[in-house]
């Protein structure tokens, strides 16, 4: 049976190009970067070249680049950091945060730190006047991510900024759905602070980076023997951070072609769902063009997940990492949706090898899907 | 390229890093291009690939050191499982007490992460081994006080290649109810791990010093009688909340894989490389004046570390370019202080910057040993010809007992 994956803001296959470059620093003898002989040198260099190659992709300076083990650690970096260096302050986050700045916030309330919270309209976004609302003046850093990972929903950067510029705070954006959907430019957006991830931009999992802005302080999360420039210890993963270099590159040059592709893609899919009675959440704000959060009244969406699993489609409920519990989707919570409705939903999302026939196979098989169900429910009543 | 290749130096650098073992890399690659899915994506069958492959290795990697799986965290290395460790069980147990204790010869990521939690208002205790870069277990109980809530010791020194009494160390431990931390790093595929026996409550391991791939690493952390550690990185909720973050299948893979390997071949593998070793120590020790760092019969095979002495560090490095070897540690390699660790075992200045830390791995061959004996043999005799030094010690001028001019 052909597989079709629809789940690209969960993860994506490598490039082939990546894994090429990739390639000799699993096979070969290799140092470690920081061993003065010839083969941690050359080491080193692989890593500084990857370093160059993620910079030029978002428009920064390449000492602005630190590299970590991926999007988790760079935002938890990023909320310990900031946090540790300004005791008692308040940590400002949106409500629909990635769990990976949502959580070690939470943690650090847990030791003394205050949190606010920016909640979203219920199109999901984050307006001028809820920034408004948060009086807190000892601000360490506020947090809104660029585009949501289940609605696609993307945020106002200026907003960001302005707030954190008048509360003389850190500004932090989680880009790492953003990246590779959109052009992010860390130079035009006065962010402070931005987190990457490699394996959502068909790069290799287990290597993100956190870009932070040169005039920004904080403080480490892994201590040791002082890699990058002592705010991340550990042998760097250099067949990674080669692999995320790469990936940087090839998607500077696709993203334009991606994003309309997927465009394509996601209008097709729309226009079917909607005539299928689908709520298309986040459906009236700028979003990526890839993502589709979508859920029928009254259809179980774990069953529906599983059916279409079966017939090779693979799609997502919500985000990956938190599908291993049946919450419903925070995302959808904070943005007013009905509990039921938010338990159905279900995610799209598409990438460069999806194609319009999948598109519409897909459309066949939900449309036998929810006749099958609705069937069943109609007995059952 | 092949040129490039050609001219390479000879890897005497194993306790750096190792090379990935091909068997590694063969069972790797798949899990980048075709089983590409994310391990805690439960809604369809590449997520599900994923996870059964990150378990099957969570396996290997409790089989090598006798853990049950359910005991193995997954990391970006050992680095990481050393802060979470450290960190983690001094935060979780704080109640009991806010003293810690380590040993001067840890890798610095024990170190620093000691450092910062006397930032947070622990106090520390840093005790200095032997001469032999051993810990006395005597001095060790000493040093445990009632408020002691956590002691971490290395299992083999990543410089010198001294295996510290775990187990020993560890029953003192369970005796004083202060919890254990072994940072094993160094110890995989080397030495016999066993958790069932040993009194260890975490421990931690990285690939990379393995045959593994580099940025992945596990923490043991024990069931029986449970412990409990702070997580450092909050999110998903991965790794039953102690560690989230999405797992990297391949480099997980990897890891089981190198620890599976390690297990069968280890004892074969030791044999082959103590015989290397020794016919290297035999060959150097021809010359005058080289004194071995550190204990030679609670050593693992790997590890050669020798102080050519009237032998000036720097030139010594610059000399030997034809193999690649560690002078201190590669952590630390960039300074150019003499390595704290051989300090703390008592050695001069000069005899720590003269130092060359051999360490010989699965492809090291016997031409390799026999091409590094002649190399040492030729430039050190060279470099002494050079140094008033030597010749104030061959006319029997005791040098610690002249009296320099001033100037």
């Amino acid at each position: 049976m052909q597989k079709v994956y629809f789940d690209h803001n969960a993860t994506t296959a490598l490039d082939k190009k990546v894994l090429g470059v990739m390639m000799p620093y699993i096979e070969m003898q290799q140092g470690n970067p920081t061993s003065q002989h010839s083969f941690g040198r050359h080491a080193r260099t692989a890593i500084e070249e990857a370093r160059e190659q993620v910079a030029l992709a978002i428009h920064a300076h390449p000492s602005e680049v630190i590299f970590t083990s991926g999007g988790t650690e760079a935002n938890n970096m990023i909320v310990h950091g900031a946090a540790i260096k300004q005791r008692e302050s308040t940590l400002v986050r949106s409500n629909i945060e990635h769990p990976c700045v949502a959580r070690p916030m939470e943690a650090m309330k847990h030791q003394g730190w205050k949190q606010a919270l920016l909640d979203v309209s219920q199109d999901g976004v984050v307006t001028k006047e809820t920034y408004k609302n948060i009086s807190a003046e000892n601000v360490s850093l506020v947090s809104v991510m660029l585009a949501n990972n289940e609605t696609g929903a993307i945020q106002d950067m200026s907003l960001l900024h302005e707030f954190a510029k008048e509360k003389n705070a850190l500004s932090h954006t989680d880009a790492v759905q953003a990246f590779g959907k959109i052009d992010v430019r860390f130079d035009e957006l006065h962010i402070d602070a931005m987190t990457l991830s490699s394996h959502k931009i068909y790069g290799p999992q287990g290597v993100g980076a956190l870009i932070l802005n040169k005039r920004s302080d904080i403080e480490p999360l892994i201590y040791g023997g002082g890699q990058e420039k002592n705010l991340r210890s550990g042998t760097e993963n250099i067949a990674a951070i080669v692999g995320f270099g790469k990936a940087c590159e090839l998607v500077s040059e696709s993203m334009k072609a991606t994003s309309a592709h997927t465009y394509e893609l996601k209008k097709i899919l729309e226009v079917h769902l909607k005539d299928l009675g689908a709520v298309i959440f986040s459906e009236k704000v700028v979003r990526l063009n890839n993502t589709t959060f979508f859920a029928f009244k009254d259809i179980e969406g774990s069953t529906l997940l599983t059916a279409l699993d079966k017939k090779g489609f693979a799609i997502a409920s919500g985000s990956a990492c938190s599908s291993v519990n049946k919450e419903p989707s925070h995302v959808l919570l904070a943005m007013g949706v009905d509990e039921d409705l938010a338990r159905g939903a279900l995610r799209i999302s598409f990438g460069q090898k999806n194609s319009a026939t999948e598109v519409r196979d897909f459309i066949e098989a939900l449309r036998k899907e929810l006749q099958t169900l609705k069937q069943l429910t109609a007995i059952a009543a | 390229m092949t040129k490039d290749i050609a001219r390479k130096p000879i890897y005497l650098d194993y306790s750096s890093t190792t090379p990935v073992d091909p068997r590694v890399a063969e069972k790797m690659i798949p899990f980048i291009t075709e089983h590409f899915g994310n391990p805690a994506s439960r809604s369809h069958s590449f997520g599900w690939t994923a996870e059964e492959a990150v378990e099957e290795a969570r396996d290997e990697v409790a089989k090598l050191v006798n853990a049950d799986p359910r005991e193995i965290v997954w990391t970006s290395g050992a680095t990481e499982s050393n802060n979470l460790a450290i960190k983690g069980a001094s935060h979780f147990y704080s109640t009991k007490g806010k003293h810690i204790l380590t040993v001067s010869t840890e890798h610095k990521c024990v170190i620093d992460s000691f450092r910062e939690l006397e930032r947070e208002g622990y106090t520390a205790t840093y005790l200095e081994p032997e001469p032999n870069g051993l810990v006395d277990l005597e001095k060790f109980k000493k040093a445990i006080r009632p408020d002691t809530v956590l002691a971490s010791v290395m299992f083999v020194n990543n410089e010198i290649g001294v295996i510290q009494d775990i187990e020993a160390l560890g029953n003192i431990c369970r005796e004083q109810k202060v919890i254990f931390h072994v940072d094993a790093a160094q110890a995989t595929g080397k030495v016999d791990i066993d958790l069932e026996k040993l009194p260890v409550d975490l421990m931690s391991f990285s690939a990379h010093k393995t045959y593994g791939p580099k940025g992945i690493g596990a923490l043991y952390v024990r069931r029986k009688p449970r412990i409990r550690i702070e997580a450092q990185m909050h999110g998903g909720g991965h790794e039953r909340g102690m560690r989230s973050g999405t797992l990297a299948t391949h480099q997980i893979v990897g890891m089981g894989e190198a620890f599976r390997i390690a297990r069968i071949e280890m004892q074969l593998e030791n044999e082959r490389i103590r015989k290397l070793r020794d016919k290297l120590l035999h060959g150097l020790q021809d010359m005058e004046e080289v004194y071995v760092n550190g204990d030679l019969k609670h050593r693992i095979p790997h590890n050669l570390n020798i102080s050519f002495n009237y032998v000036e560090g720097e030139s010594l490095i610059m000399a030997v370019k034809d193999i690649a070897v560690s002078s201190g540690s590669a952590c630390t390699s960039a300074s150019l202080e003499p390595s704290y660790v051989l300090r703390a075992l008592g050695r001069s200045d000069e005899l720590a910057h003269s130092s060359i830390r051999f360490s010989i791995g699965r492809f090291t061959t016997e031409a390799d040993v026999d091409f590094t004996i002649q190399l040492l043999k030729e430039k050190i005799h060279k470099l002494r010809e050079l140094s008033p030094l030597w010749d104030m010690f061959k006319d029997g001028i005791d040098i610690s007992k002249v009296e320099w001019a001033a100037h």
